[in-house]
C-alpha cells in the first residue's frame, strides 16, 4: 500500500509571467479520500495535472511511493485519472473504451476479458458493453469513465471535476457511488472540485486553495468549524457564513453601524466577525441580543433564508420551516462558540474569543421562539 | 379558397428552392442530359439531320487504342497522386498541429501551392522542368549527374506530371486534416499517455479512426481531381510526348476544341461520368460502414 503514498514538496507551476500553483506541499496517506476545493482558477486541476504528469512542475518535487516521478511520464507514474469531459473515445465501443489501457500495456487478452467482466459488474455496465458513447447517457458515460480507472487497478486515482457534467439528481447519487468504490478498493483518491457539497459530503480530508496557495488542509468538520480565513469561512457553507466588519465601541468591539450591542472583545476591532447563518437565532424585538430588521425571506421547502439588516450590513438567517417575517423588527443571537473573528488580512485569530451575547431570562430552545413569531 | 395555409407553404418552399434550382438546371442537369443525347447520336452533315446510332459511339471508342492509352494514363496519375497527396497531407497536418516555433509560417507555407492559380504553379514548374536551364538538371549537374528531360521524355513526363499534382493538392488537404485535427478533444491524447500508450498506437487506435470522415472526404475529392485536369497539361505538356501525359478530361478537350469532334466528345464525358458515380458508391458503401461520424 506503501506505493500509493503521494507527497507534494513545494511544488510550483509558472506560465511566463503568471503563477498557477505556488509552493504547495502535503502528503497524502495511502487509501485517502482528498479534496482539493477552490473557485475556479486557483490552480487546483494544475495541481492534481502535475501529480498526473500532464503538465510538468516548474519547480519543486513529487514523490509517488518512494520514487521521484517529477520528471517521469504520466503513463509511468502508476496511477489512474477520470476526466471532466470523461475523454471517451468516440468510435470505440464501452468494452474497448474499458480496456484501452490493459491494450496499451499488453496485457494478454483473456486476463483482459476476465478483468472487464469483473470491472462492467462492479460499475453496473454489463448490458452496454457493445454500446458506443454517444448512445450513453450522461450518468453511464461517467461510469465507463470510472471503469477505465478502475480497471488499471493502479492504487491511485485523480479525479477532476469529474460530476461537472451530470444534472443535480444524478450528481448526488455517483457522489455516493464513487465513496463507495474508493473505500471498497481502498484507493488514494484525489479529486479536484469546486463545489463545496462535494468536498463536504466525499472527503476524508480538503485542501481548500486560493490563488495557487493552500489556504486550509484539514478534515470537512474542521473547515466547517474552525475555518482559518474569512475566505474558508465563506467558501463553505451555504449560504455562505456573514461576515460583518468590526469597529471600536464603548465596551468593546461592535458590528459596524450597530453601536448598542457588544460582540467581540475590543482588540477585534478592524477585523471580521463570522456567523454561519444557521447558527443565528431570530428572537423577539423585545429580548436582549443585536438588533435587527427583515427585510425580505425565501422560501427553499425545508427552511427559510431571511435577510435581515444589522446596521449598514444584510446577514442571512436560516430558519427552519416557513416564515413570513418580512418588515418585523427582532433580535439576533448566537452562542458565542459558534461566532469566528477574523483579523485584518482575514486571517482567524486564535488569541480571541466572541464575547457572550445576553441571553437574560430565556431558556427554551430556538425553534418554538422562531415559530411564536408567526401571525 | 384554393389556397389552404398548407399550399402556400408550399409554394413558398418551392419558391426559396427556385433559384438554386435553376441554376442547377441550368449548368449540371441540362449539360448533362444533352451530353448523354449526344453520345447517342452521329452529327448529320450539310444540314443533315443527326443520325440515332445507339452505342455505336462507344463501341468505336473502346476500339480506339489512344483511348485506352489515356485511361491507362489517368488511372497511373490516379494511383500516384492520390495516395501520395493524402499521405502527405496527413504527415504535414500531424507536423503543424503539434507545438512548433513559426507554427503559422508552416501552416501558410504548405498551404500556398493550393492558392496560387494552377496556371501560375505550372509556370513555376516550367522552370523547375527545362531541359537545360530547370532548377532539377542544374542541381543533378552540380552533383555530377546527366540532365533527365523530364517533360519530353514519355517514360518521365507522366511521373513529372504527378510529382506536380501532388505539390499542389497536398496543401488543400492538409487544411481539411488539421480542422479535423483540431476537433479532436486533447484530453484523449491525456487518457491515453496516462495509460502509457506509446504515440504510434495512439495514432492508429484514436486519431487515424477519428480522421476517417475527413479521410473518406479528402478521398473523393482527390478522384474528382484527379479526373478533373486540364490547365497544367496545358502549360506543361499539351497531353504529349507522343499522348505519354494526356489524360481523360484533356482528350475530352481536345476531342472537342481541337478536333472539333463534339461525339466523341460527349462518349468519353458520359464514361468519366459513370466511372465516377460507381467508385464514389463504392467508395461510401464499403467505407461508410467503417466510419466514425461524431
Amino acid at each position: 500500500m506503501s506505493q500509493s503514498r503521494i507527497r507534494l514538496e513545494r511544488v510550483t507551476k509558472r506560465w511566463s509571467t503568471t503563477t498557477a500553483v505556488d509552493a504547495i506541499s502535503f502528503d497524502v496517506t495511502p487509501g485517502q479520500f482528498v479534496i482539493l476545493l477552490g473557485p475556479s482558477g486557483c490552480g487546483k486541476s494544475t495541481t492534481l495535472r502535475m501529480i498526473a504528469g500532464l503538465e510538468e512542475a516548474s519547480d519543486g518535487k513529487i514523490d509517488i511511493g518512494e520514487r521521484d516521478v517529477t520528471r517521469l511520464p504520466p503513463g509511468d507514474r502508476g496511477l489512474s485519472m477520470v476526466f471532466q469531459s470523461y475523454a471517451l473515445f468516440p468510435h470505440l465501443s464501452v468494452a474497448d473504451n474499458i480496456v484501452f489501457g490493459l491494450r496499451s500495456r499488453k496485457v494478454p487478452k483473456a486476463e483482459q476479458r476476465e478483468r472487464l467482466a469483473k470491472v462492467a459488474e462492479l460499475v453496473d455496465l454489463t448490458a452496454y458493453l457493445n454500446r458506443k458513447p454517444a448512445q450513453l447517457s450522461g450518468g453511464q458515460r461517467q461510469r465507463v469513465a470510472l471503469a477505465r480507472a478502475i480497471i488499471s487497478e493502479h492504487p491511485i486515482c485523480l479525479m477532476d471535476e469529474p460530476l461537472s457534467n451530470l444534472d443535480a439528481r444524478l450528481r448526488s447519487d455517483m457522489r455516493r457511488e464513487i465513496k463507495a468504490l474508493q473505500s471498497r478498493l481502498k484507493m488514494t483518491v484525489i479529486y479536484v472540485t469546486h463545489d463545496q457539497v462535494e468536498a463536504m459530503s466525499m472527503g476524508d480530508r480538503v485542501i481548500l486553495m486560493q490563488h495557487g496557495r493552500i489556504v486550509q488542509d484539514g478534515t470537512p468538520d474542521e473547515l466547517y468549524n474552525r475555518p482559518a480565513s474569512a475566505f474558508a469561512a465563506s467558501f463553505i457553507g451555504s449560504p455562505a457564513m456573514n461576515l460583518l466588519p468590526l469597529v471600536k465601541g464603548d465596551q468593546g468591539a461592535v458590528i459596524d453601524g450597530e453601536p448598542t450591542t457588544t460582540v467581540a472583545p475590543l482588540e477585534a476591532a478592524g477585523g471580521q466577525l463570522g456567523i454561519r447563518p444557521e447558527d443565528i437565532e431570530l428572537r423577539p424585538a423585545s429580548e436582549p441580543g443585536v438588533p435587527a430588521t427583515v427585510l425580505s425571506e425565501e422560501y427553499l421547502g425545508a427552511d427559510t433564508i431571511a435577510h435581515v439588516t444589522v446596521g449598514t450590513h444584510t446577514l442571512r438567517v436560516r430558519l427552519s420551516g416557513k416564515h413570513a417575517l418580512t418588515g418585523q423588527a427582532c433580535r439576533l443571537h448566537w452562542a458565542a462558540e459558534s461566532a469566528h473573528l477574523f483579523d485584518t488580512d482575514g486571517l482567524r485569530r486564535h488569541d480571541l474569543t466572541p464575547t457572550l451575547l445576553p441571553s437574560a431570562h430565556r431558556s427554551i430552545p430556538r425553534p418554538p421562539v422562531v415559530g411564536s413569531f408567526q401571525h | 379558397m384554393a389556397l389552404t395555409a398548407h399550399h402556400k407553404m408550399q409554394m413558398y418552399g418551392a419558391l426559396l428552392l427556385l433559384p438554386a434550382a435553376v441554376l442547377l438546371a441550368a449548368f449540371a442537369y441540362l449539360p448533362t442530359i444533352t451530353t448523354v443525347i449526344n453520345s447517342l447520336f452521329l452529327p448529320g452533315f450539310r444540314g443533315a439531320p443527326p443520325e440515332f446510332v445507339g452505342l455505336e459511339n462507344y463501341r468505336f471508342l473502346f476500339d480506339d487504342a489512344k483511348f485506352w492509352k489515356v485511361a491507362r494514363n489517368n488511372l497511373i496519375y490516379a494511383l500516384g497522386t492520390i495516395p501520395t497527396s493524402i499521405a502527405l497531407a496527413l504527415g504535414m497536418a500531424l507536423f503543424v498541429n503539434g507545438k512548433l516555433p513559426g507554427r503559422g509560417l508552416v501552416r501558410m507555407a504548405y498551404f500556398t501551392p493550393t492558392i496560387l492559380p494552377m496556371i501560375a504553379a505550372a509556370n513555376i514548374w516550367m522552370f523547375f522542368y527545362a531541359p537545360q536551364i530547370g532548377l532539377f538538371n542544374k542541381l543533378l549537374g552540380a552533383l555530377g549527374f546527366s540532365g533527365v528531360n523530364w517533360l519530353g521524355d514519355p517514360s518521365v513526363a507522366l511521373g513529372s506530371v504527378i510529382v506536380m499534382s501532388v505539390w499542389k493538392e497536398a496543401g488543400f488537404f492538409m487544411i481539411f486534416y488539421l480542422a479535423a485535427l483540431q476537433g479532436i478533444p486533447p484530453e484523449l491524447k491525456e487518457a491515453s499517455d496516462l495509460e502509457g500508450t506509446s504515440r504510434w498506437s495512439f495514432f492508429w487506435r484514436v486519431t487515424f479512426p477519428l480522421l476517417m470522415p475527413t479521410t473518406l472526404f479528402v478521398l473523393i475529392n482527390a478522384l474528382i481531381n484527379a479526373v478533373r485536369v486540364v490547365d497544367h497539361l496545358f502549360i506543361l505538356t499539351k497531353g504529349g510526348p507522343n499522348n505519354a501525359t494526356n489524360l481523360l478530361l484533356y482528350y475530352v478537350y481536345e476531342n472537342a476544341f481541337s478536333f472539333f469532334d463534339r461525339t466523341t466528345a460527349a462518349t468519353i464525358t458520359v464514361v468519366i461520368l459513370l466511372v465516377l458515380a460507381v467508385v464514389a458508391t463504392l467508395k461510401f458503401t464499403i467505407l461508410d460502414r467503417r466510419t466514425h461520424y461524431q
